[in-house]
């Protein structure tokens, strides 16, 4: 059976339509949820798009924070099930305080819309377990907020847990340096692109894999992202299986 | 009976905390002729009026949403200032409101 993952819509998203995309292309089933709806609909996993979520007013994400959906995210997380935010996904991600650190204004000042390149810290991860080796991945950037930040004693407890999933790399695969090099497109610390929270299962990262996952759109290196995702969703099911029915049945 | 309290809600980045929005000033004020200005730190003010049964009610009210949306505490402080009793002409809900394109 095809493994059901869920989109969530907010007002003000804007890639959820590349991220149905980049599921079919993955092989799952894309189911949308609506923001103002507190029910997951039974789905294995959920993907958080990018977008402008309710006009990104006061600060990026919080506002969606405090959506009906995002109590029923946070209690997912919670049971372990796997969430992944993209871009503005990210940013709600960090908001709600499901990951750590907070995603600043670009260093640089500028809205950054460009090709970048991001590989992969871990390759046991349900989010990149099914990439080949870490070697550099070509994906678009677009943003105007991403500068990911944390204090130095969060940034060492990320790293030393294992939790940096992604960093911005050069051409050559070498880690990027810091606001000045433009292989770091928004000046984050330690060119971090994405991280994980500590149980493993929560997930979010600045550039966006769900238009990068065919090679009309310029670049399929995003599709391993995406696909190790879905997989380690199916590979779950069996949970998300059960709180369907449960919720079924009650019905 | 509840009473309306007009508060504003100051906030700014943390200390040590990089403002891009800051440098920007900073980085115009050639462009002005001015000199002499540094360490210019760009925040947010915002003013509300909360119906509560006393002021301590309403500083609470003011004190949730202050710490929960208005700021982030990883990146940002926040003073809470008491405008004082609220008039019927404060109390327009659309002013300004996060009005930027």
């Amino acid at each position: 059976m095809t493994v059901r993952i869920g989109v969530v819509l907010f007002p003000g998203s804007n890639r959820d339509i590349d991220a149905v995309n980049a599921l079919e292309v993955a092989g799952a089933e894309p189911v949308v949820l609506w923001h103002d709806d507190a029910s997951l609909d039974g789905v294995a996993g959920v993907l958080i798009p990018g977008g402008f979520a309710y006009g990104d007013y006061v600060r990026a994400g919080v506002i969606a924070r405090f959506s009906p959906i995002m109590r029923a995210v946070s209690s997912f997380a919670a049971d372990g099930g796997l969430v992944l935010g993209i871009c503005n996904g990210f940013q709600v991600l960090t908001e709600a305080h499901l990951l750590p650190g907070a995603l600043l204004r670009n260093r640089g000042l500028r809205f950054v819309s460009r090709e970048i390149r991001i590989a992969a810290e871990r390759l046991d991860t349900p989010f990149t377990d099914g990439l080949d080796d870490r070697r550099a991945l070509r994906m678009p950037v677009a943003h105007g907020e991403g500068a990911f930040y944390a204090d130095e004693a969060t940034l060492d407890a990320l790293e030393a847990n294992g939790q940096v999933l992604f960093r911005y790399v050069n051409e050559e695969g070498a880690r990027a340096g810091g606001e000045d090099d433009r292989a770091n497109p928004n000046g984050s610390l330690r060119a971090i692109a994405g991280v994980m929270n500590a149980t493993g299962n929560v997930a979010g990262l600045m550039p966006h894999p769900e238009t990068a996952v065919e090679a009309v759109l310029g670049s399929d290196d995003g599709l391993g992202i995406i696909a190790s995702f879905v997989a380690s969703a199916a590979g779950r099911d069996g949970s998300g299986t059960a709180r369907s029915l449960a919720s079924a049945a009650a019905r | 009976m509840t009473m309306d309290v007009r508060f504003a809600v100051n906030v700014r980045p943390k200390d040590g905390i990089l403002d891009p929005q800051g440098r920007a000033v900073e980085g115009s004020l050639g462009h002005l002729g001015i000199a002499g200005v540094s360490a210019v730190r760009v925040g947010r003010r915002v003013e509300l009026t909360v119906a509560a049964a006393d002021d301590d009610a309403a500083r609470s009210v003011v004190e949730r949403l202050a710490s929960e949306l208005l700021s982030n505490p990883l990146i940002e402080s926040y003073e809470i200032e008491v405008l004082g009793a609220a008039s019927s002409a404060d109390s327009e809900s659309s002013v300004g409101a996060g009005a930027s394109a």
